[in-house]
């Protein structure tokens, strides 16, 4: 399909403007531009069009089932959507008096208060841009501390094998070394491995859980109690909140502090590039270096960004806490750990689970004998299910199973879709032992095939140029 | 799957031969498949110290970004640049796309000949 710019005529116009209603302020000599900007040129259908077409060449989750693993893709209700568009909410600056922004302020204290109750933490702040934003604010308070007390000696950080790359990626920002441990066949941290990098050089463990795999790691209690005896914090990756808010609390197993995407697990549309949310929360103890807006009224604040962050996601996300309160929060989370394990079930005969247990929001399948016997890879079943209107799942992903595709429904799915869902893979497992070859080639009714990944990747081409 | 008898292996799937006093290094056979098409590597620069069992750059294929683990611990004495441009060399011919060179080698991980090399990614395999 075309770009805008290609569409573009000379001359075609979209009057959407209003009429300005304040004077015009010339630009000062010397600092207006020779000729204007080269931006196309084109009527109100045209552009109307334009989006309706990408809209036609995307899946989303109002098109259809998005069972894309680690990425919590549940419907978001309107509602959430219809309040942020409150005039009350879009129509201030951060710079407003403060007399004219206190229904703002509340909202923020409130969503603030909701989300103290369901992580366990003390403190919180709303700066963080989005979920790596708010773990590299979460580890540099981890470095704050230590550095407060004289502590420097403190250079690791631990990260286990299965975790997010994001977390290797924000020690690594934040100046320390990472250190990997390797899960224990049952899919969680290896105790004993655990204690072998423990030591004075320390400063903090990264741990989601439930973990990568989807599993609840049951020695979260013991984790959390030998990284603190060795000296050192842990960091909560809010990451699969989904799968326990209301239910149980990282601060309650031993988390110092956390990030949560509120776009992700608090329902606002999300994997189209932002805005996202990643506040931060902490315990009592690392509060003061916690980041603030520069309005607050203490000297000395320390900021990762202006103001209060993305504010409209904060009030998505409170509006989503409010409509589901405080039976709803939990439910939701049992309910996608309801759903993952039904699918799962339903799957099982065909392809195989790459670990064999009750499982949280998510849950991994391993195709590497399935892969074997008939040549289909995780990717080709991927592709295949776009065929049937499906998202892929998550594939290759995490690293420590091969040929991996991860699952993971979310609450807002009926059971009927979960059913039709099953039967696919089914479908698609029997096809991959008669026709390997149809699935090689999928997919064969969507608008775009296989894009050519190896040349993207290795000769990118990211300006469109006029031809 | 190509194990040539005469390199040695390490079983994070890195393959190690000494010339000219040099060590070399690379990824094997079964790390190339298992890999995919191969799309950027980060190699270090000579002069670079490497320590044996920790990473010394990263390898990128479509499907997963991975650490490369030195075998060796020494000094980088020369990078292979062409893979730079054309990472696709890796998956072409894994033993003739070396990656590193190293001197003044100071210690050895623990390594596999082929065939003790060979049964371990059966083994890899099956596992999963």
């Amino acid at each position: 399909m075309k770009l805008l710019f290609e569409k573009s005529v000379p001359g075609r116009r979209c009057d959407i403007l209003g009429r300005c209603d304040v004077d015009y302020v010339p630009v000062p000599e010397g600092f207006g531009r020779e000729e204007p900007l080269p931006l196309p040129e084109l009527s109100e259908v045209d552009l109307s069009r334009h989006y309706t077409e990408l809209n036609q060449r995307v899946h989303g989750v109002n098109c259809g089932f998005y069972p894309l693993g680690s990425c919590t893709m549940k419907y978001n209700p309107r509602i959430d959507e219809d309040m942020a568009a409150l005039p009350g909410f879009t129509g201030i600056h951060p710079l407003a008096p403060e007399s004219a922004v206190k229904g703002c302020r509340e909202a923020l204290d409130t969503a603030a208060r909701y989300l103290r109750e369901i992580s366990g933490m003390d403190a919180m702040t709303f700066q963080p841009a989005a979920g790596a934003h708010g773990e590299f604010t979460g580890v540099l308070l981890i470095k704050q501390y230590h550095d407060s007390r004289g502590d420097t000696g403190r250079t690791k950080i631990i990260v286990p094998d299965s975790a997010h790359g994001t977390n290797p990626a924000t020690a690594a920002m934040c100046g320390y070394q990472v250190v990997n441990v390797p899960s224990a066949p049952d899919g969680c941290v290896d105790i004993e491995a655990l204690k072998a990098v423990l030591g004075d050089d320390t400063a903090g463990l990264m741990l989601t859980n439930p973990n990568t795999v989807g599993l609840f790691d049951e020695n979260i209690l013991e984790i959390t109690r030998l990284v603190h005896q060795a000296g050192g914090l842990c960091y909560y990756d809010g990451a699969n909140l989904n799968a326990v808010m209301g239910v149980v609390r990282p601060g309650d197993m031993g988390f110092d502090c956390i990030h949560m995407n509120l776009h992700k697990t608090f329902a606002t549309p999300h994997g189209g590039g932002g805005p996202g949310a990643g506040a931060v929360g902490c315990k009592a103890f690392l509060a003061e270096f916690l980041p603030h807006s520069a309005l607050a009224e203490e000297p000395g604040h320390i900021q990762v960004r202006a103001f209060h962050g993305n504010f409209l996601i904060v009030v998505r996300a409170l509006t989503y806490l409010m409509s589901l309160g405080r039976e709803g929060i939990p439910e939701a989370a049992q309910n996608a750990v309801l759903n993952a394990n039904y699918l799962m079930e339903r799957i099982k005969g065909t392809f195989r689970p790459a670990y064999d247990r009750v499982c949280m929001h998510e849950f991994v399948l391993d195709l590497s004998s399935y892969k074997k016997e008939t040549g289909v890879s995780a990717l080709d079943v991927a592709k295949s299910l776009i065929d049937y209107g499906m998202h892929p799942p998550t594939m290759y992903f995490p690293l420590i199973v091969h040929e991996a595709l991860m699952l993971e429904p979310t609450e807002t799915e009926s059971k009927e879709t979960l059913d039709w869902a099953a039967e696919i893979f089914r479908r698609l497992y029997d096809l991959g032992h008669t026709d390997p070859a149809y699935m090689h080639a999928a997919p064969h009714h969507a608008q775009i095939g296989r894009p050519d990944e190896v040349r993207a990747s290795r000769n990118p081409v990211l300006r469109w140029e006029e031809a | 799957m190509n194990f040539p008898s005469e390199l040695q292996y390490s079983r994070s799937h890195e393959w190690l031969r000494t010339e000219d006093g040099a060590a070399v290094v690379g990824i094997s056979d079964y790390a190339q498949d298992s890999l995919g098409d191969v799309v950027f590597i980060n190699l270090p620069q000579e002069g670079d110290e490497v320590q044996a069992g920790e990473p010394f750059g990263d390898i990128e294929s479509v499907k997963a970004v991975s650490d490369l683990v030195s075998p060796v611990t020494g000094v980088v004495c020369a990078v292979n640049e062409a893979l730079l441009d054309s990472p696709e060399l890796v998956n072409q011919d894994p033993y003739d796309a070396w990656l590193i060179k190293v001197e003044s080698v100071s210690g050895t991980e623990e390594m596999l000949d082929a065939a003790e090399y060979e049964a371990f990614c059966a083994q890899c395999g099956e596992e999963g």
